[in-house]
């Protein structure tokens, strides 16, 4: 069942780094919050620790509900439904996905074997998923998907430390939820600044700032 | 009690200002907090000097000698600035760049980003360290897009993509550092996650697992104290913002970044029981230093180039830590705090030069010691200071540092002696002109804010011709704390 829900995940981050449309990134990213949600309630109710279900309700409310409605809304008032990635080659992308998730394996390799968890085995593909959205930031230039690459790489990281520990303790992940809620809600203050200087998300006006 | 004060003053003040933070008599207000905040961490100070390293709260903070010295300094440089800025942010103000809301938004955050600051640096917590320095972040991404133009709205993109990125590496390493104690510590309860209880056991953590933890430790902390390649962000961040932003930005958060590098170094030091992680740190430094050296020539902005300064000194400090041992480990401790110290100071100065240029650009500052006599010597002194000429404190401790390194890692003497050769070289050519040039433009129609300029720049020189010795017991102390391999 873990390992059914580490491979959705996997999937899900596939189907990010290879979607143009702007909308479409959004709800992938909510059904990785979905993911992530039931992943963390398996562990939970095959374990019975306690404080995972408070941490499978926290990422269904932040992830699911929060962080998907905020994003909602922050693209029907900009106005960028219709935005879709123009400079996106999605065959070299899938390829250097690919290698990525090779890497990630092997670099979770030797800590996999140390860990006691049931989860153990999927620490390389928590990996793989915040190296894949990494490559998606990389290879983004709307700011939107820029942010939900951000966003992705926490779940990754999140599912990181449910697999390999059974999370962070409470507090902690408390601390790290809030934090990626101001982010959120700082980078809306800023995505209406960029428009209001540029008229639009577009990345490739923010490239002025180099060294000559 | 202490402790408390110290924290919950600047999170008082954040509150505050963000009702009150338009008023006439907010900039007052904002230094009077930043006194508050200081007095508490001099009374902290204080206290630990007398009574040795405390535990408060169940552990979650905890105060010795190594980040004592780190909080005087920031509560410090925290009420300078705060000082220089009540003027600047005036005439900036009057100037129409900042409007009444922004300028709400700047005192609040302002008082934040310090709550921030010294919740990372007193918190005995991994996981709250990485809380509060990703909030010290997120406090200042507006800050530096305070001004709204096209350029500062880029570099607030940039320091918060990347600064994000690093810091979401910074959470896997400390996943990993969680996931090597728990089996030692225990899951209930936050034990795995208290350096000094890491600390008491580091050498039965799994070394290769700590290993790992320590790659994207410093490699996501390290984009927070801007070590090249993982910079960009910093030169645009510390440009674009206002004046009193890129003081504490360089004065201050990058220390703090440094220092919880240090931290996770001592662990995994232990935990490896070889030299690799104090070989990383100083792979990072000298690259850090070298490349800040060919960068600075090629600035024509005067808060870029001692922006790419902060770079190289960071890689010194960096560097230092790296080498290890009683001697480098309190040379780069001084050199910490008089970098910090001086490169306000410079800031300050610099910011009243460009306010009277009209522009960041130092072709056109000249003359600066003819109109504003008291602005351009603040500013020639402190160039002076940074660039490590005797008497100021920053030669006592580059010097500290290159003999060491000539005694304990000869192939990077030349490169750093070159290094510091070059960036004198580039940054002096490039201030003699704007201080002694042929004077153009106007008067300053202000009276500048000096007085922090001086004080920081009289304590550097005082440091430089003789340290007390409590100050230096402190810094052994430290010294001795982060320790090193024999």
């Amino acid at each position: 069942m873990i390992n059914l829900c580490a491979a959705v995940l996997l999937l899900l981050s596939f189907a990010m780094i290879s979607q143009r449309r702007t909308v479409a990134l959004v709800d992938l990213f909510t059904a990785q919050g979905v993911t992530l949600a039931v992943s963390t309630l398996v562990v939970a109710l095959g374990t019975g620790q306690r404080h995972m279900y408070y941490s499978a309700a926290l990422t269904f409310a932040l992830k699911v509900i929060v962080l998907p409605v905020i994003l909602r809304r922050l693209i029907r008032r900009l106005g960028v439904q219709w935005e879709a990635e123009s400079r996106l080659d999605v065959t070299v992308t899938m390829i250097i996905g690919l290698l990525v998730v090779i890497f990630a394996f092997g670099l979770a390799e030797p800590i996999s074997a140390l860990a006691t968890t049931v989860t153990r085995s999927t620490l390389g593909i928590a990996l793989a998923v915040v190296l894949l959205s990494f490559l998606m930031m990389i290879t983004r230039r709307k700011a939107v998907s820029q942010v939900i690459g951000f966003l992705a790489m926490e779940n990754g990281l999140f599912f990181a430390a449910a697999s390999a520990t059974y999370g962070m303790p409470m507090l902690i992940e408390f601390g790290i939820a809030l934090d990626v809620l101001v982010a959120v809600f700082v980078l809306g203050v800023f995505f209406f600044q960029i428009r209001e200087q540029f008229d639009s998300l577009d990345l490739q006006h923010l490239e002025s700032l180099k060294e000559k | 009690m202490e402790v408390a004060a110290t924290l919950l003053l600047p999170l008082l003040g954040a509150l505050v200002l963000a009702f009150y933070g338009a008023r006439r008599a907010a900039p007052e207000v904002n230094a009077a907090f930043s006194l508050a905040t200081l007095i508490a961490a001099g009374a902290l100070t204080a206290r630990v000097i007398a009574d040795g390293p405390m535990l408060v709260w169940g552990e979650q903070f905890f105060v010795d000698s190594f980040n004592v010295f780190l909080v005087a300094l920031t509560a410090f440089v925290g009420f300078t600035t705060a000082l220089f800025s009540r003027p600047y942010m005036r005439v900036e103000r009057d100037h129409g760049r900042v409007t009444a809301r922004r300028m709400r938004l700047y005192h609040s955050m302002y008082q934040l980003f310090m709550a921030t600051m010294l919740v990372a640096l007193l918190t005995n917590n991994m996981g709250v360290m990485w809380i509060a320095l990703e909030a010290a972040t997120l406090s200042t991404v507006l800050l530096v897009s305070l001004y709204r133009t096209a350029a500062s709205l880029e570099a607030a993109w940039k320091y918060f993509i990347l600064c994000g990125v690093g810091i979401a590496q910074a959470l896997f390493g400390t996943i990993l550092l969680y996931f090597a104690a728990e089996k030692l510590l225990g899951a209930d309860g936050m034990q795995a996650l208290l350096w000094t209880r890491l600390d008491a056991i580091k050498m039965q953590l799994e070394p290769q697992v700590l290993g790992l933890a320590f790659v994207f430790l410093l490699v996501g902390y390290g984009t927070k104290v801007g070590l090249v390649p993982l910079h960009s962000w910093l030169p645009d961040a510390h440009a674009e913002g206002p004046t009193p932003i890129s003081a504490v930005l360089s004065g201050l958060l990058l220390n703090v970044a440094l220092y919880i590098v240090i931290r996770c170094k001592v662990l995994v030091e232990g935990s490896l029981g070889s030299a690799l992680p104090g070989q990383m740190l100083m792979g990072f430094g000298i690259l850090s230093v070298v490349i800040a050296a060919l960068f600075l020539y090629r600035q024509r902005d005067i808060k870029r180039l001692f922006a790419w300064s902060s770079i190289e000194h960071m890689g010194i400090i960096t560097f230092a830590f790296g080498m290890g041992g009683p001697v480098a480990n309190f040379a780069a401790l001084l050199h910490m705090t008089l970098h910090s110290l001086t490169k306000s100071a410079i800031f300050f100065a610099v910011g009243h030069a460009a306010q009277k240029a009209g522009t960041q650009m130092m072709d056109d500052i000249r003359g600066l010691v003819v109109q504003n006599p008291t602005v351009g010597w603040g500013l020639m002194l402190g160039t002076i200071a940074i660039l490590g000429v005797p008497p100021f404190g920053v030669f006592a401790s580059e010097f500290l540092i290159l003999t060491t390194a000539m005694q304990q890692q000869p192939w990077a003497a030349p490169l750093l002696l070159a290094a510091i050769g070059i960036a004198f070289a580039a940054i002096f050519g490039q201030v003699q002109p704007m201080v002694f040039g042929e004077p153009n433009g106007r008067r300053l129609p202000h009276p500048p804010a000096l007085i922090p300029v001086f004080v920081h720049l009289g304590l550097v020189l005082l440091l430089g011709l003789y340290i007390p010795p409590w100050l230096a017991d402190w810094y052994r102390g430290a010294a001795a704390l982060i320790g090193a391999l024999p």
